[in-house]
């Protein structure tokens, strides 16, 4: 049992980046970001070009792809959304956008890094082995500290710094944020960069324990869709707690429904669809976002 | 309907049922039949989805009833040795049936996050036909027979499709007749009181709701009429490719019902029918284009959405639109 806490505990804290990138996009913008997974994928080969064709420390990697993801992210949000919120009529324009920037990155990332699964070698050697109760890999253990810090580290940056505060405005109310002076093409723009930074981060810390490949995307895409759900969409502790909540649900199921097959995302799923019945707006989110 | 509309009819089915086969035979691009078979089928499902749009919620569910509709039709066929023709609206009634039991509590959710559900539905849907034990799992269903012969007193009305010296045109002209007939009562869906009401949910529930309108019926009633357009078209395909599998209608496919209607424009009864042609067709004829296919498609896309956000029919009627509305 203590194995799956810690399991679920180390899937979760990757998991809440993935989330905090998506849900962090979604309240600036109200930009469903369908190219999430793909950014994430483009940051786990980015993180494998640099350590494993370069032959550069990992930490090198990891860095290269939260810069690049940041700089495609701001390009993304100049470019291309901000001119199609501004002239769309209906705010779903943007979702065509995103699923067509979607197929876009992975045909790019296709060209680029291939269609080969990729990883990287093992970061730090040997296994954590507390009298069999609790076993875990070194590397993980490493993975999961990074992410916690990784989500440390934004709450700081989003609580007490002034261009997060300018995104907490934003989010609460646009209009408002912008009477009061806040530069609201500007914070939109950082916020993208930021949303598309932690997918990157988080791509670049998976490479190193299961590797990436092209068709990973869309069904992590589709995992931090659920874990915004559950949270509640725009809520950036909702993603944190869909994010833990997820990793949890999927660690246990793994282990408890091993002997009826592979339904646990199955029970995930429909488990998530009754509790969106009896609460609509997530654990934590604005009723209707 | 204005003069000017009906002339457009007359042309619309004249070039499906006679211009483009006598085309295709004149080109001898027989392969052309299996894509514009295809494209009608996919329309029906895109105006399924289109028809949720118009009550202003935004679905990316109907690969889910696509594959259930192709399973249920698939099931009734090979087990129960059901003829295809009987299958069809079966299919679609229980897609129907289906999205009323799944409508009655997702559809309370709105905007972004009856989207993310939809596209989780369709991800149920494909999990669910892999465990199951009638969906036979990730082997699927093949060996699907072709649809048989249907007789009333005696006559035969439609043949037999293996003894037709030609079944690809047989499930052109199938497809295609299916396509004008969805498409016929999505307009008359639209242009009577029920579109009517669904536009005033479109633009705003509650004070919908606070002048009288039902609207937890009403939006239950058109997913649901969404859902057995989405059930026919799973079933179309299903005869077509005499197969099935979990993957047939995945998260993809969702997202590519979505992107039809939003490429040929959500005000626009007929913008599905185009936007599914254009997507469809525009992939396979940059087939050629090798590895770059997926590249030149998703920047074509992402172009079309810089430079007409509201849809490709937005240019042609925006001067009509106007009047209209």
């Amino acid at each position: 049992m203590e194995q799956i806490v810690v399991n679920g505990l180390y899937l979760g804290a990757q998991y809440a980046v993935i989330a905090l990138g998506l849900t962090l996009i979604f309240s600036l913008m109200n930009v469903l970001n369908f190219a999430h997974g793909q950014m994430y994928v483009l940051g786990g080969f980015i993180t494998y070009t640099v350590v494993s064709q370069f032959h550069l420390p990992y930490i090198v990697g990891l860095v290269t792809s939260a810069v690049a993801l940041a700089v495609i992210g701001a390009l993304l949000e100049r470019f291309l959304f901000r001119p199609v919120i501004a002239r769309s009529k209906r705010e779903e324009s943007t979702m065509l956008l995103a699923a067509g920037v979607a197929f876009f990155l992975d045909a790019v990332t296709l060209l680029i890094f291939g269609e080969k699964q990729r990883g990287i070698p093992k970061i730090i050697n040997g296994v954590l082995n507390w009298n069999f109760i609790i076993v875990m890999p070194y590397d993980r253990i490493l993975i999961g500290v990074l992410a916690i810090a990784l989500i440390a580290g934004f709450i700081v940056f989003m609580q007490f710094s002034r261009s997060g505060r300018a995104m907490r405005a934003l989010a609460q109310d646009r209009m408002a944020a912008q009477l009061m002076g806040v530069d609201v093409d500007r914070y939109s723009m950082i916020g993208f960069a930021l949303g598309a930074m932690l997918a990157g981060l988080a791509g670049g810390l998976l490479v190193s324990i299961t590797g990436v490949n092209l068709g990973m995307g869309g069904p992590t895409s589709i995992k931090a869709f659920m874990m915004i759900m559950i949270g509640g969409a725009g809520v950036i502790s909702g993603a944190i707690a869909g994010g833990f909540i997820l990793g949890m649900m999927e660690s246990v199921g793994l282990t408890v429904l091993a002997s009826y097959g592979d339904i646990t995302y199955l029970v995930i799923f429909a488990s998530l669809m009754v509790f969106l019945a009896i609460r609509p707006q997530g654990m934590m989110g604005k009723p209707w976002g | 309907m204005k003069l000017t509309e009906k002339l457009g009819v007359v042309v619309f089915l004249v070039a499906v049922y006679v211009l483009v086969p006598a085309l295709i035979a004149l080109s001898g691009r027989w392969d052309f039949f299996y894509t514009l078979t295809s494209v009608a089928l996919l329309s029906i499902a895109s105006a399924g989805v289109w028809l949720t749009f118009y009550i202003g919620r935004i679905n990316i569910g109907q690969g889910a009833y696509a594959l259930v509709g192709g399973y249920v039709s698939a099931i009734l066929m090979t087990k129960a040795g059901l003829n295809f023709w009987i299958t069809l609206p079966l299919a679609g009634l229980f897609c129907a049936g289906l999205s009323v039991l799944i409508g009655l509590p997702i559809l309370r959710l709105r905007g972004v996050y009856f989207a993310m559900v939809t596209l989780v539905l369709t991800e149920v849907a494909r999990l669910s036909a892999l465990a199951l034990h009638i969906t036979n799992g990730a082997k699927g269903i093949t060996s699907i027979p072709l649809p048989g012969k249907v007789a009333l007193f005696g006559i035969t009305i439609i043949p037999d499709f293996s003894t037709l010296a030609n079944p690809k045109l047989a499930f052109y002209i199938m497809a295609v007749t299916l396509m004008v007939v969805s498409f016929a009562a999505l307009w008359r869906i639209v242009n009577s009181r029920l579109g009517h009401l669904c536009r005033s949910l479109q633009q705003n529930e509650e004070l919908a709701s606070s002048i009288g309108v039902n609207t937890a019926y009403l939006r239950v009633l058109a997913y649901a009429i969404s859902s057995f357009f989405g059930g026919i078209a799973g079933a179309g395909f299903v005869i077509i490719s005499q197969s099935i599998y979990p993957s047939s209608f995945q998260v993809t496919d969702s997202v590519n019902f979505m992107l039809n209607c939003f490429l040929g424009g959500l005000s626009f009864v007929f913008g599905p029918m185009l936007g599914t042609l254009l997507l469809y067709f525009g992939w396979d004829l940059l087939f050629s284009t090798g590895k770059y296919q997926m590249l030149i498609y998703s920047s074509l896309l992402i172009l079309a959405m810089l430079v007409l956000p509201n849809g490709l029919l937005s240019v042609s009627f925006s001067r009509r639109k106007g009047v209209g509305k």
